[in-house]
């Protein structure tokens, strides 16, 4: 395979068309999956919230505004090829540059602090970004981006299980998570889990998941059956569309696993809200 | 559906029940966060506030920025739960309604009862639909936060929901 050149201004030029269009053209997975919502929801404050957001998602994409306020911290999953030479920059500046271009030039929010505890200043371009990159063959660099707002991210948890809890174990702590959000975090959401690994794999998984797209399912049945079993579990739960009642809490449950150590059983969920921005691009 | 013009009085208040479906017209100051923590600390310093807050409703929102020729960029509610700590002391001092999204702590609730305050929730997520009903916004304290500042909106027909009356009340499920 012959090596390939890539200028860091083409890199920043993509991240920041990537970030603009997740931010006001909703995914297909969950536009469908409102509209079904819609459909089989059985309160009727559930189904005017439902056909609101249906009316967001319009008027976003017709405006191209933001389809929420919050237009997250910016996280990336990145495959970068073996074979890739970049020219005239450095990868990660060409990607933090261009996330700083989409929340300046497309009026996203800039909504990250530069100091978790004392400072707490707005960094006013919604940097840094978060990057996971591994190094895959071949010539070419794929970016899954996802835009995190944290109504939801604050109702998130990782908890290390042990291998006695077994699958009852994992799945009474996804149910009581997502119990203990409640209302709060923009509910249908999409909720996110991460099995296995250590402690930060579980989590960056369940991030992964919340960016999967919600008509997909795990390769493995037993736990693609899960994911099917906890969504009727959770929409069970009552809350509904906005936390207002009804009988769509959750649009979809994705689960990505990992091995993991003889003596662990590492659960994460990360909760997302029903406007999961999720979009996958290829350089 | 009711038609409710603010500033909110008390027989309004009255009338209002968890469940009501509401368009809200007229005045709102905005606040979250950072502006919380503010306004809080001045209240417990015994110092004055910036922004006179008595008879007020508070909208959550941090709003993006507005794109050319739109008054206010793309403005949901951001969940209450975390103004809890401070809102009982802005309910003494004469905040009668609030704005957001998500549940309330019980000391919320037993202040808003206290003091005849209605807490209104928006759609969470359905942030550029609310905004073609926010026609103007002026910062009124604490720039410097950006989003966060303390804003005044003038809303024609914002949509709400009354999720917690000024009775104790509440349509969220817990």
């Amino acid at each position: 395979m012959d090596i390939r050149t890539i200028e860091a201004a083409e890199i920043t030029a993509a991240v920041r068309q990537l970030f603009m269009d997740m931010n006001y053209y909703i995914g297909s997975d969950i536009l469908h999956a409102l509209e079904e919502a819609k459909e089989t929801e059985t309160s009727e404050t559930g189904k005017s919230v439902l056909s609101q957001l249906l009316e967001n998602h319009r008027i976003a994409s017709s405006e191209e505004v933001p389809i929420c306020q919050d237009t997250g911290m910016a996280v990336l999953f990145i495959e970068y090829g073996d074979h890739v030479v970049i020219e005239n920059g450095s990868f990660e500046d060409a990607v933090q540059e261009g996330v700083r271009r989409a929340y300046i030039d497309g009026y996203l929010r800039k909504s990250v602090v530069d100091d978790p505890v004392f400072d707490r200043v707005n960094t006013k371009d919604n940097t840094p970004a978060i990057l996971y990159t591994t190094i895959v063959k071949g010539n070419t660099i794929k970016i899954l981006g996802g835009c995190k707002g944290f109504g939801s991210e604050n109702m998130s948890a990782v908890r290390m299980l042990t291998p006695s809890a077994g699958l009852e174990g994992v799945k009474q702590f996804i149910l009581d998570t997502v119990h203990y959000a409640g209302p709060n975090p923009c509910p249908p959401i999409v909720v996110g889990v991460g099995i296995g690994g250590t402690f930060e794999k579980a989590a960056m998984l369940a991030k992964k998941a919340t960016l999967r797209p919600i008509n997909t399912h795990h390769a493995d049945q037993r736990y693609a059956e899960l994911e099917d079993e906890l969504l009727t579990a959770i929409n069970r739960m009552g809350y509904g569309p906005a936390g207002l009642g009804g009988s769509c809490t959750a649009l979809g449950v994705n689960i990505e696993t990992f091995p993991t150590h003889i003596a662990g059983m590492p659960v994460a969920v990360n909760i997302c809200c029903h406007a999961a921005r999720h979009k996958e691009i290829e350089i | 559906m009711k038609r409710i013009q603010l500033p909110l009085t008390d027989e309004t208040i009255k009338d209002l029940h968890a469940g009501d479906s509401v368009l809200l017209t007229g005045s709102v100051i905005t606040g979250r966060d950072a502006a919380h923590k503010r306004l809080f600390e001045l209240i417990e310093q015994g110092k004055p506030l910036p922004v006179s807050i008595e008879g007020e409703v508070i909208y959550y929102v941090g709003p993006a920025p507005a794109k050319p020729g739109h008054a206010v960029g793309p403005a949901g509610p951001t969940s209450s739960y975390r103004m809890d700590k401070y809102t009982p002391a802005l309910l003494d001092r004469g905040l009668k309604g609030m704005i957001g999204k998500g549940a309330r702590s019980q000391e919320v609730i037993d202040s808003m009862v206290k003091n005849g305050v209605v807490y209104f929730a928006a759609i969470g997520g359905a942030a550029a639909l609310i905004s073609r009903s926010i026609r103007s916004a002026e910062i009124l304290a604490y720039e410097d936060l950006g989003t966060e500042a303390i804003y005044r909106f003038e809303v024609v027909d914002f949509p709400a929901i009354v999720a917690i009356d000024a009775a104790g009340n509440s349509v969220l499920v817990k």
